[in-house]
């Protein structure tokens, strides 16, 4: 018997994450009650060295390792630090909203730092079996973080919930991969191509295993009509939480789908392509509409949330590398925007009390002209108003839609976030016309000054040069396929 | 029909029904049982198919730790059966009509043709010194390390995560501190008062 042991090198920010997070439970249980800046350091200390081994050893060709379990190429690599940035973006606008709440705990770290983990697994898999550990890996931290407040009813209903649909979701997820798997007889991605292009296997049965995945999918990226968990665990969970529920899983959801659906089952495009369409316009009716009723912020962003994902679906449909790019483009103009949204929730909690209503806007640009500027800049964003990112976004994915032939599709898209903009210039109008319902001077910390004044200031920047941004997504999905 | 053949359907017939069982009884503690039963003939059916290593472990695993557990904690639980059935009628019809279209569409799919005998035909038995515990062995630490680590680190996951949402401090508690008590000095406990001597009556 003869073995030969794996090229350990192209996994070695996953390995030195891996390691750290053990280094981060023990230090932060040695460190004691009142030092929990230790466990804090040390994460972003932890994401800063992931991101330079990712960096070093950035791939500009497509290398596996651990027998085809394990791919590292340019996505994979650009993805995973777009995650550590928005990680460690999490963590700097939530560290005074969850020491306020007595959430500094080291578990909040270490848990962060695992789902962190669980997102590069996803991004650099090529076998259904790390796909899916990655998910459940990351999942799993998610559901323990929504539940972390323990004291909180709502809290712990979110968490019931989000876990009761995210293992449904797990379940729909693993039967399809099953009947792919009866089909084709092989887990690993790129060999999956290859028998479904020689037609050795049979569509019926590859067929019905797609359906099963796609609604797994689209759980997981809270597509309409699988939509039900997002409005309440965003509106359950501590806002520092959503922040981070809403942010950096959407890189891990994006490079599931290429690995899945593009990599693997990219001979099926023709089956996908037509249940993404019904996803993507429900996904952008349910969420537009729904969201003008809501008072409640957070419940509000998670509808947007959906309808943005019916977005990001739209880049999927076109199926060429210039739609996967401009979804690329579309998530990470999503997250910039996600961010900088709850950052400025947080900002207007103080200990005691949750900014949860749209109300809790009202006067603010009395209250401190800069933060509503920056939400302005935002807001327009979201509403994809030109020369926001949101907006360059939306039309690079609508140029891909309509390039593939689907001109019904985009006009739909268009009216829909027409009927959306409503609401996103609602809070506009609640911040500038309207008299504020309590003067308190907002105060918050030097970094998160900085940052959140950077954020509101790429989302313009980039949405007035965002070639740069364009080319570096097209060079990602053009140099791993 | 050979022996073995016998034996399949008497392990199928009492799994179907055992596992029918599991979701149709009113008693959580008979439908527990039940998932037992369910789990040791699903065992027979693997030692059938030759994987000895899996079928042993999935009594030892399953039936011995996990379900034990189980048990436990159904019966400690007060469940109120009342309540949960509340609304089963309400939303029967809807879930029944989901439900038979999907049995309809799996069923078109999973029988007949496509998983028949000519598509998958019977493996072939193995000599009998094949040891598929070592083979199991290897694979795992070779060929699928990476997603063994993988499942590792996730159960660490669950650990971390169930002692941080049940481990409580309470501030009130009568626990003794063990490195507190051994530290303790002379001092701390033994106060020596110099008193006068008084003269006897």
């Amino acid at each position: 018997m003869n073995f030969i042991p794996p090229d350990f090198a192209p996994a070695s920010s996953e390995i030195f994450m891996l390691i750290m997070v053990c280094v981060v439970m023990l230090a932060d249980l040695t460190a004691g009650d009142n030092r929990r800046y230790v466990a804090y350091l040390l994460t972003q200390v932890t994401l800063l060295g992931c991101a330079v081994l990712t960096f070093v050893s950035f791939s500009t060709e497509v290398k596996q390792t651990f027998y085809g379990m394990y791919v590292d190429d340019a996505m994979a690599d650009i993805l995973k630090l777009m995650v550590y940035g928005t990680v460690s973006a999490v963590l700097v606008y939530s560290h005074s909203y969850i020491s306020d709440r007595g959430l500094l705990k080291g578990e909040f770290f270490s848990l962060i730092l695992f789902a962190t983990l669980g997102m590069m697994v996803m991004i650099s898999a090529s076998h259904f079996l790390t796909l899916y550990i990655g998910l459940e890996l990351l999942s799993l931290s998610l559901y323990a973080l929504v539940a972390l407040r323990r004291d909180s009813i709502v809290a712990t209903e979110a968490a019931m919930k989000f876990f009761v649909l995210g293992a449904l979701a797990s379940g729909f997820l693993l039967y399809g991969m099953s009947m792919v798997y009866g089909a084709t007889g092989t887990l690993h991605v790129s060999q999956l191509a290859q028998i479904i292009q020689s037609e050795a296997s049979s569509k019926e049965v590859l067929v019905v295993g797609l359906v099963f995945i796609v609604a797994g999918i689209s759980f997981k990226l809270s597509a309409a009509p699988f939509h039900m968990w997002a409005p309440d665990v965003y509106q359950g969970a501590p806002t520092a939480i959503t922040l981070f529920i809403g942010s950096a899983p959407k890189f891990a959801a994006f490079g599931f789908v290429m690995r899945l659906l593009i990599e693997g089952l990219g001979e099926m495009v023709s089956d996908w392509q037509g249940m993404l369409v019904i996803l993507a316009i429900l996904s952008m009716a349910v969420g537009n509409i729904a969201a003008i009723a809501q008072t409640n912020i957070k419940r509000m962003l998670a509808y947007s949330t959906i309808s943005h994902m019916g977005f990001l679906l739209l880049g999927f449909i076109s199926a060429d590398s210039n739609g996967y790019s401009s979804a690329l483009f579309y998530v990470i103009a999503y997250v910039l925007m996600t961010l900088g949204t709850f950052a400025m929730i947080m900002l207007l909690c103080r200990s005691g009390f949750e900014a949860e209503n749209i109300n809790d806007f009202k006067g603010l640009s009395k209250r401190n002209s800069w933060y509503a500027f920056v939400t302005l800049l935002l807001m327009l964003s979201l509403a994809g108003i030109p020369p926001m990112i949101g907006f360059y976004a939306k039309f690079s994915v609508l140029q891909a839609v309509v390039n593939a032939g689907y001109i019904w599709l985009a006009v739909a898209a268009v009216l829909f976030s027409l009927i959306g903009a409503f609401y996103y210039l609602r809070i506009i109008k609640l911040m500038y016309f309207d008299e504020p319902e309590n003067t308190e001077v907002l105060t918050p910390n030097n970094d998160v000054k900085i940052l959140l004044s950077a954020n509101g200031f790429a989302v313009l920047a980039l949405g007035i040069f965002p070639q740069a941004l364009m080319s570096l997504s097209l060079y990602a999905i053009q140099n791993s396929m | 029909m050979s022996f073995q053949d016998i034996l399949f359907y008497i392990f199928s017939a009492i799994l179907v029904v055992s596992a029918l069982g599991v979701i149709t009884v009113r008693n959580p503690v008979n439908s527990a049982l039940l998932l037992v039963l369910a789990f040791v003939t699903c065992a027979g059916l693997w030692l059938l198919l030759e994987a000895e290593f899996l079928a042993i472990a999935l009594v030892l695993v399953y039936v011995g730790a996990v379900m034990v557990l189980f048990l436990f904690v159904v019966m400690m639980l007060d469940i109120n059966l009342d309540r949960l059935r509340e609304g089963f009628w309400k939303w029967f019809p809807f879930g029944a009509v989901v439900a038979l279209i999907m049995v309809a569409e799996m069923s078109m799919v999973l029988m007949g043709k496509y998983f028949g005998l000519e598509e998958m035909p019977v493996p072939r038995s193995q000599d009998a010194d094949y040891s598929n515990t070592r083979e199991l062995g290897r694979l795992i630490y070779t060929e699928y390390v990476y997603a063994f680590e993988l499942a590792a680190v996730l159960l660490l996951v669950a650990m971390v995560a169930a002692i941080a949402l049940t481990l409580r401090h309470r501030e009130d508690k009568k626990s003794p501190n063990p490195s507190k008590q051994v530290k303790v000095r002379k001092e701390d406990r033994l106060r020596i008062v110099t008193m006068p001597a008084e003269k006897r009556e």
